[in-house]
């Protein structure tokens, strides 16, 4: 039971390594090592006891003299980050199946390698270890977008890049000078906890890791390179980036920035607050007035995931569980999102909305399936997104009412422009275009029936995945609490 | 000692074999030569030993002269029909890169500054020649010339700021030399300074700092290639080893003094070496402003003393070898088929051979310094390394220069991969797949593991 976490968190890379020697039966091997992986996240989360201490804990050094041990463990936050990898990557590879990806390989070898990498950021305990996950996971999605993506990939993809990397060597600066005032030497998390930085010293650390994680989410006025990266990357690609790989400056935020320097959270998160609540209304504006199908959900993504953070920020119990909780919603809601448009593109070879239209009459599988994961995205009460983004919502309002108010805006957009995406694309006349459109089938119903499954379940009994990290979140409260009152 | 005679035996046995049309048996002379002085770096090991006060076989010498020794047998193994095609005489090659490689023995192990000097001399006297070794090639005589004027220019600096040190002090010798410092901490002669400023720019020019930069692109992309991997790896690696000596060692007490030129020297060159290096269409001469910026990234060991210092210049040395000689090797290969260097004649190549595609992205992952790749560690240990001094600055400063890098460092990834070439498909000999294998393993071994080179020195 010890070496679980060590196995999880290696089978990818050792399937990447089997699934980049197959030829042909590659997409089978890379499904078969991520169904694996999962079936050991569920057998991780039996044998998880939810409270707030770290399980499945390794710990081993690993280059001794930096002080740098690969030291990983899950705690409730932990566990459903490292949950929602382990479902989505499954349905990622399966909702490639469909597709003939050149050199299909090296694609699903780059998916299960980030897996890992996805795997490492989630869990690990040394921060030496989590930039080294938090590197490893952006090179292989690096290449599968500018490989595998749309006509300008490699403009889009460079930006991308040098913007995510930009931010990520300012939290390297950061984590350095936290190991240099670490009177132990080494980069163990609880020992960064417990130090004692002045409030300028917190202040810089904040801007440093604040920086890369809003850089990920990402957070408006950081978020420039996102709608291009999303509508430029092949399908499964933006369902990786906006499924799982935003949750790592999430799950960044709420790991390291918040226990780290709560003095400089205290002094500079209302800003962080304000930047996201910006974000969610300015990204549900573009988003009303998108013509391209992907580039809308592309800035809703940006409004819920600004939600989301404004939600961290707040401080306080509700926020923090609603991020948890909508971390998984999200994730999966956008999979489906994208996936569905994924299916309507490489049957119509479009993503404009004005081009499209009726196709619910051909594919009425599709329409149902579509819409009750766009409920789930516009938060409708019994899906999944509703719980996430109520309690998100509650814990603004304890933190500032108008905060809550622009927020909750954002619902209402969000509703609004989405079922109008749903009415131009699904209903209305077949034309010429959609007059061929074939339903779902094989592989592309599987996924989108679990997709839906998970956003009732979710929605109808929220309650396992809320106790998973319940414990954890109010330990984290706590500690930051307690770590400011005893500063001032 | 034995690593000099053995060095230099084999120079001079190959330079006989060449008069006799033995031509078969170059090769493998002269990698036996250096196995042997890669078993006597492994057998001095913590020996310790010191000849007369001149040179000292600590584990410091032992180890750069292992890097270099080991980056000379790599590029020797590329040799493969590369001097037959270019040159009538083949042993001369070998025998002056091997003379060269003797006087980098010297410059990595003296305790005297005289000695300094003349290994100084020995190695560049050969580059000065192995450069223009091109009879009829006009970019060769021309980077000979230029590399000739501009080194003599530096020794000369070199020279006078030994010169005026050994005023200060009376003596040529090193540990005399720290001694006086330590002792006359607060009344150091005044000609002293001058003479450390001068002994700065001497070595800046050899390892092409900025401002002292100017002849490193011409004379890199006019000389034979596999020559210019020999100056951009092996030599460049001995010219800091030398820097640290003097600088590291002896003049740690003047600290204080030299730092702040230094530190200009050290933004300067991040700057001009990235930032020219991104405009570049030739593939060489991207790769020699690429040099001149790792040159700055290795002079942070000096900005910040610590106890880590040299030990960390061998890493990131050691992973630059690694990766340039990679570069290098595989632009051999696509120059052969094309006939030039340019950016072009890299795309498709993916296509055209995926596993020398795959090599050269490790390379250039591990020039940009992403990790898992040996280069990350080495960029890793000199941010650390500057951090400890708390030049917060500097680092940030740095880190925009990185991003500058991976602009150019992908681009040959995406020419390789995103472009679509032509589709003649690409041949490695296997001394070259050997070369290449060694090296990516190599490069991915130290970035994941560096524990077994963290503490050698």
């Amino acid at each position: 039971m010890e070496q679980l976490l060590l196995l999880l968190i290696f089978l990818p890379l050792v399937g990447a390594l089997v699934t980049a020697f197959t030829g042909n039966a590659a997409k089978h091997v890379a499904l078969v090592s991520a169904i694996v992986s999962l079936a050991l996240a569920l057998v991780m989360v039996c044998n998880f006891i939810p409270d707030a201490s770290t399980q499945f804990v390794v710990n081993c050094p690993w280059i001794k003299d930096l002080g740098i041990s690969f030291h990983a463990g899950v705690d409730g936050i932990s566990m459903i980050t490292v949950l929602l990898t382990n479902v989505l990557v499954p349905l990622i590879i399966l909702s490639a199946y469909q597709h003939q990806y050149k050199s299909a390989n090296a694609f699903f070898a780059l998916i299960l390698f980030m897996q890992s990498g996805l795997l490492i950021v989630f869990t690990a305990m040394d921060a030496f270890l989590f930039y080294i996950g938090w590197e490893a996971a952006l090179i292989p999605i690096y290449f599968i977008c500018a490989i595998w993506g749309g006509k300008d990939r490699i403009r889009i993809n460079m930006k991308f890049f040098v913007y995510t990397i930009a931010g990520s060597l300012f939290m390297l600066l950061g984590i350095i000078y936290l190991y240099l005032q670490n009177p132990s030497n080494n980069f163990d998390i609880q020992a960064f906890y417990s130090l004692n930085l002045d409030s300028t010293q917190q202040a810089w650390i904040f801007w440093a890791f604040f920086v890369a994680f809003a850089i990920k989410m990402p957070i408006f006025p950081f978020h420039t390179w996102q709608p291009d990266t999303y509508r430029e990357a092949p399908a499964p690609g933006t369902m990786l980036l906006s499924g799982i790989m935003l949750k790592m400056g999430i799950y960044g935020v709420i790991r390291w920035l918040l226990p780290i320097v709560p003095a400089g959270v205290q002094d500079w998160g209302h800003i962080a607050i304000i930047l996201s609540i910006i974000g969610v209304v300015y990204a549900s504006v573009i988003a009303f007035t998108q013509k391209d199908a992907k580039r809308l959900v592309a800035y809703s993504s940006i409004g819920h995931v600004g939600l989301i953070s404004a939600g961290i920020f707040a401080l306080n119990v509700q926020g923090m569980q609603g991020a948890m909780i909508q971390m998984l919603s999200h994730g999966i809601n956008v999979v489906g999102l994208f996936f569905v448009l994924d299916i309507i593109a490489s049957r119509m070879h479009t993503y404009k909305i004005a081009e499209l239209g009726g196709i619910a009459k051909q594919a009425p599988k599709l329409a149902i399936v579509f819409l009750i994961i766009l409920l789930g995205a516009v938060a409708l009460p019994g899906t999944n997104g509703f719980i996430g983004e109520f309690l998100l919502l509650i814990g603004i309002y304890q933190y500032s009412l108008w905060a809550a108010i622009f927020a909750g805006l954002t619902i209402i957009f969000s509703a609004v422009y989405m079922l109008r995406m749903y009415q131009n694309v699904m209903l209305g006349k077949t034309n010429e275009l959609t007059i061929g459109f074939k339903d779902i089938k094989g592989s592309e119903q599987v996924v989108l029936y679990i997709i839906c499954a998970l956003v009732i379940v979710l929605g109808v009994y929220p309650k396992p995945i809320l106790q998973l990290s319940e414990a954890s979140v109010q330990h984290l409260i706590e500690q930051v609490t307690q770590k400011l009152t005893s500063v001032n | 000692m034995n690593i000099i005679i053995t060095i230099t035996v084999t120079a001079l046995v190959v330079l006989y074999a060449g008069l006799f049309k033995a031509k078969k048996a170059l090769l493998p002379l002269t990698l036996l030569g250096l196995l042997v002085s890669l078993g006597f770096v492994a057998s001095g090991w913590n020996m310790d030993q010191s000849y007369y006060g001149m040179m000292r076989m600590d584990n410091f010498a032992l180890a750069f002269t292992g890097i270099t020794v080991l980056g000379t047998l790599l590029i020797f193994l590329l040799t493969q029909n590369y001097f037959a095609a270019n040159s009538e005489n083949v042993a001369e090659y070998f025998t002056l890169i091997l003379f060269a490689l003797a006087g980098i023995v010297i410059m990595v192990s003296y305790t005297n500054m005289s000695m300094l000097f003349i290994g100084l001399e020995i190695m560049s006297v050969s580059l000065y020649i192995l450069a223009g070794i091109q009879k009829h090639n006009f970019a060769s005589n021309e980077a000979s010339l230029k590399y000739f004027l501009m080194g003599a220019f530096s020794t000369g600096f070199l020279l006078f700021g030994i010169t005026l040190v050994y005023g200060a002090t009376g003596s040529f010798d090193l540990a005399v030399i720290n001694q006086y410092l330590v002792g006359n901490y607060k009344a150091v002669s005044p000609l002293f300074y001058p003479g450390i400023i001068l002994m700065m720019v001497g070595l800046c020019f050899k390892i092409g700092a900025a401002p002292f930069h100017f002849w490193t692109p011409d004379v890199y992309e006019g000389a034979p290639t596999l020559i210019t991997t020999f100056m951009s790896t092996v030599v460049k690696t001995a010219g800091f080893a030398a820097f640290l000596r003097l600088f590291a060692d002896t003049f740690a007490p003047l600290h204080d003094f030299w730092m702040p030129p230094l530190m200009g020297i050290v933004c300067l060159t991040l700057l001009i070496g990235n930032v020219t290096a991104l405009f570049q269409k030739s593939f060489k001469r991207m790769l020699a402003y690429s040099s001149i910026s790792h040159a700055g990234y290795l002079l942070f060991s000096l900005v910040t003393l610590t106890a880590s210092s040299s030990n960390n210049v061998l890493v990131y040395a050691a992973a630059y070898t690694f990766a340039t000689i990679i570069a290098f090797a595989v632009l051999i290969l696509v120059k052969r088929k094309t006939g030039d260097d340019h950016f072009d004649n890299f795309n498709g190549l993916a296509k055209r051979n995926p596993f020398v595609a795959l090599v050269l992205t490790v390379a250039m992952l591990s020039l940009a310094g992403i990790p898992l790749t040996a280069g990350f560690i080495g960029k890793y240990l000199m941010f650390l390394n500057v951090m400890t001094g708390y030049h917060v600055y500097l680092v940030a400063f740095a880190i925009l220069n990185a991003l500058v890098g991976f602009y150019y460092y992908f681009r040959v990834i995406v020419a390789m991969y995103f472009k679509e070439g032509n589709d003649t498909e690409l041949q490695t000999p296997v001394q070259y797949q050997l070369v290449l294998v060694f090296s990516v393993l190599i490069t991915i071994f130290l970035g994941i593991y560096p524990a077994v080179i963290l503490n050698l020195i």
